[in-house]
């Protein structure tokens, strides 16, 4: 154990060691002063008025949505879009602790992370857009709509938020030097992540199927009853590009926020996932035709509507599967990252244009206003900074110092193996990856 | 063994937890084949009846204390665009012109009153609800403003208070307030030329259908509203193709709430399946793991255990 990992939880060294970043206050401010800090500031110092304004005037005031289009970017961009990419933490956490591949052992703790800040950003997003976002907590305590697919999203939306942070609790215990705690935290990942797969596959599901009941507004070429099963395959194979990306972004901007070894590992982990995410990505591709054929609709195709789908199913769906083949095959790294890159954007482009695009399709569209977009950036923009004043301070691609003796045990631990540490079965399997496929 | 036995039971107990918890959880019987409440209220309009004077709006506006109308009622100019229900208009009357030359055609609009409405079926609050009685009722109590409703209606009728800071989804309420006392709907008892027929949904099928026996080829052979979108409680008989007077005609028959169902009811076996099938490929993988370590162990009975 070192001195940092000594000092008592909200002790003064403890916070000059665990918020200020071992500087004093006046150093911490000045080193705030940063390009990428003012572009932010301006941001969030032009969207916070327009949101204040909102809860003082209305919805309007901030939304081109309309009594036709009653659901804007908020929900297009913040819930259809922030959940998908925020299956990270029940993807990396069932492929390491459920399927056994502990390679990947040192990816669990980002992954929680970005799912946890990612379903947080996509409740505020919520509140943004609800009218009445004071009765948020209705459907939990005080009047059930259990026929509606809403119902089962808020529900599980606010379960998995609190079971990601149960599965984050041992890195903020680690960060709190509270031991006790920290142990009792991680006897439950076994029991948390099966939770939290049962509930991101359903709510993952219910997103696509909450349009299900729109048969009539939803064009042909989207609506499907595959919806929700497309809602799913395509969740997973954007998680694991948000995984890709975001460890990369980590590595090159903080990288002293990541163990050396970690960064070691991450290329030869990166094109593991890439290996993953082609393969779910082409099972979402045939999915897509699928639906298709299942509900006739080829003659659509030759719509504008149909170029549209065109695009998203080979220029935002093939293309990055077949670059993530590409550089897994070839062992190029870049291509898996700019592969990650392509998923999000088509991912994102999907999900706004079931809610937004394809939805009441006969009618003329509006374009969302420069207020809606500023909102929507001021947000993203808080949550990049949420999640790197999380990770320039908690252990979350490291061990914490007073861990890392622990470090293969814990892995084992982790797994829920309470015979003899599996020492050789952990050490192989940090070993560098074989070349996939 | 006895290491066994103990989480056989954990596991046991677990997944019998989670059943009840499902089981409490889940409206059995918003799963089902529903026909409608027998005695429900409806509305006749006989769209060749009205004569566009839109007394029905003002009306309306009147008895639900909404702003008067802002187009004068003799004011033809009010129906050079189609216009929708809003906050403000919870019933509007559009004009058709089917073909050229043809005579005018107007066909009111205003909240159908689904026999099972989607957007009661969607609301995660029950802020909608259909009544017994026959109007769907909305709660703004419990609104959380989410406007799946508006997203859900299949003939786009609920409108939202964009510019309030505590604002209400809004729709035709079939003036619940007034039937219940015995009164017709204000649109109802505004209307100059009997095009709107206030009576129990039942007689009003038998009303329709005798009008269109009775003058032979004058009436489409159509009520429409009996079966669209699993039924509604505000039906239209017309001379006119109902496709040509704004009428969505593709809705199918079934209520629109029936699509989720396949998928709401899948939602119990997932929390019953996943925990033994996900547990299952983590002993496997742990058991794969412990033979790696102990290829060639003493202990023989660990290794069984592990499996």
């Amino acid at each position: 154990m070192n001195q940092t990992a000594t000092n008592p939880f909200l002790s003064q060294a403890w916070i000059r060691e665990n918020i200020f970043l071992g500087k004093s206050i006046g150093e911490y401010i000045r080193s705030l002063f940063t390009p990428f800090n003012f572009v932010a500031a301006l941001i969030i110092l032009g969207g916070l008025p327009l949101i204040a304004i909102r809860y003082a005037t209305g919805l309007g005031f901030v939304t081109n949505s309309s009594n036709d289009f009653p659901w804007g970017l908020y929900l297009g961009w913040g819930l259809f879009g922030g959940v998908p990419l925020s299956s990270t933490g029940f993807i990396m956490a069932s492929t390491v602790y459920l399927f056994g591949m502990k390679q990947y052992h040192s990816l669990v703790r980002p992954a929680v992370l970005t799912g946890f800040v990612g379903y947080f950003f996509a409740v505020v997003f919520l509140l943004v857009d609800l009218g009445k976002p004071w009765h948020l907590p209705y459907p939990m305590i005080l009047s059930f709509g259990t026929s509606s697919v809403l119902f089962l999203v808020a529900w599980h939306v606010a379960l998995y938020l609190s079971t990601q942070f149960v599965e984050f609790c041992p890195a903020i215990f680690e960060w709190m030097n509270a031991d006790t705690f920290r142990r009792w935290a991680v006897r439950v990942t076994i029991g948390a992540t099966i939770f939290g797969v049962i509930l991101s596959t359903l709510h993952q599901s219910a997103l696509g199927a909450m349009f299900l009941v729109m048969p009539a507004k939803v064009h042909p070429l989207w609506y499907t009853p595959y919806i929700p099963l497309l809602f799913f395959v395509s969740s997973i194979y954007s998680g694991l590009s948000m995984i890709i990306l975001e460890s990369t972004l980590i590595r090159r901007f903080l990288p002293s926020r990541m163990a050396e070894e970690n960064k070691r590992k991450l290329d030869g982990l990166t094109l593991g996932l890439g290996k993953g995410a082609a393969l779910t990505g082409l099972t979402y591709f045939a999915l897509k035709w699928t639906a298709l054929a299942h509900g006739n609709d080829w003659g659509y195709l030759g719509t504008g509507y149909g170029a549209w789908f065109l695009f998203e199913v080979f220029g935002l769906v093939l293309t990055p599967c077949i670059l993530f083949t590409i550089g897994v095959r070839q062992a190029k790294v870049t291509f898996v990252r700019v592969a990650a890159a392509l998923t999000v954007v088509g991912i994102l482009a999907n999900r706004i244009t079931v809610a937004l695009v394809a939805y009441n399709w006969r009618l003329p569209h509006e374009f969302p206003g420069w207020k809606e977009i500023w909102v929507v950036a001021t947000i993203v923009t808080i949550e990049i900074l949420v999640y790197r004043w999380v990770v320039n301070r908690l252990p979350v691609h490291m061990e914490h110092p007073a861990y890392a003796s622990e470090h293969v045990a814990a892995a084992g631990h982790l797994a829920g193996s309470f015979g003899p540490a599996p020492v050789a079965a952990t050490v192989e399997a940090m070993a560098p990856l074989n070349p996939p496929l | 063994m006895k290491e066994n036995r103990r989480t056989f039971l954990t596991w046991l107990a677990g997944s019998t937890g989670a059943l009840c918890f499902r089981a409490k959880a889940d409206d059995l019987s918003a799963v089902g084949d529903f026909q409608g409440y027998p005695d429900r209220v409806g509305m006749l309009v006989d769209l060749s009846a009205c004569v566009g004077c839109r007394r029905c709006e003002a009306a309306c506006k009147q008895v639900n204390g909404l702003p008067p109308v802002s187009v004068p009622l003799g004011d033809k100019s009010v129906f050079d665009q189609v216009r929708r229900t809003d906050e403000n208009n919870w019933t509007v009357v559009n004009r058709f012109i089917p073909g050229p030359g043809a005579t005018a055609v107007y066909a009111k609009k205003q909240c159908m009153h689904c026999n099972e409405p989607a957007c009661a079926a969607v609301c995660p609050v029950k802020a909608f609800v259909k009544t017994e009685l026959g109007p769907v009722v909305y709660h703004p109590e419990l609104c959380m403003g989410c406007r799946y409703c508006m997203a859900a209606c299949p003939f786009g009728i609920p409108a939202f208070e964009y510019h309030s800071a505590n604002p209400k989804v809004t729709k035709c309420v079939f003036c619940n307030d007034r039937i219940k006392q015995g009164l017709l709907p204000g649109c109802t008892a505004a209307c100059p030329t009997n095009a709107i027929t206030f009576g129990k949904r039942s007689d009003l099928i038998r009303q329709a259908q005798q009008k269109i026996l009775q003058k032979p080829g004058e009436y489409q052979d159509h009520i429409y509203g009996v079966a669209e979108a699993g039924g509604t409680s505000w039906m239209y008989i017309s001379k006119v193709p109902f496709d040509e007077l704004g009428f969505s005609m593709d809705l199918g028959n079934k209520a629109m709430a029936t699509y989720s169902y396949g998928f709401l009811s899948m939602v119990s076996a997932v929390f019953m399946v996943w925990p033994a099938f996900l547990g299952g490929f983590y002993l496997f993988s742990k058991s794969r793991e412990q033979q790696a370590t102990e290829p060639t162990g003493p202990d023989a009975n660990k290794q069984g255990d592990a499996r």
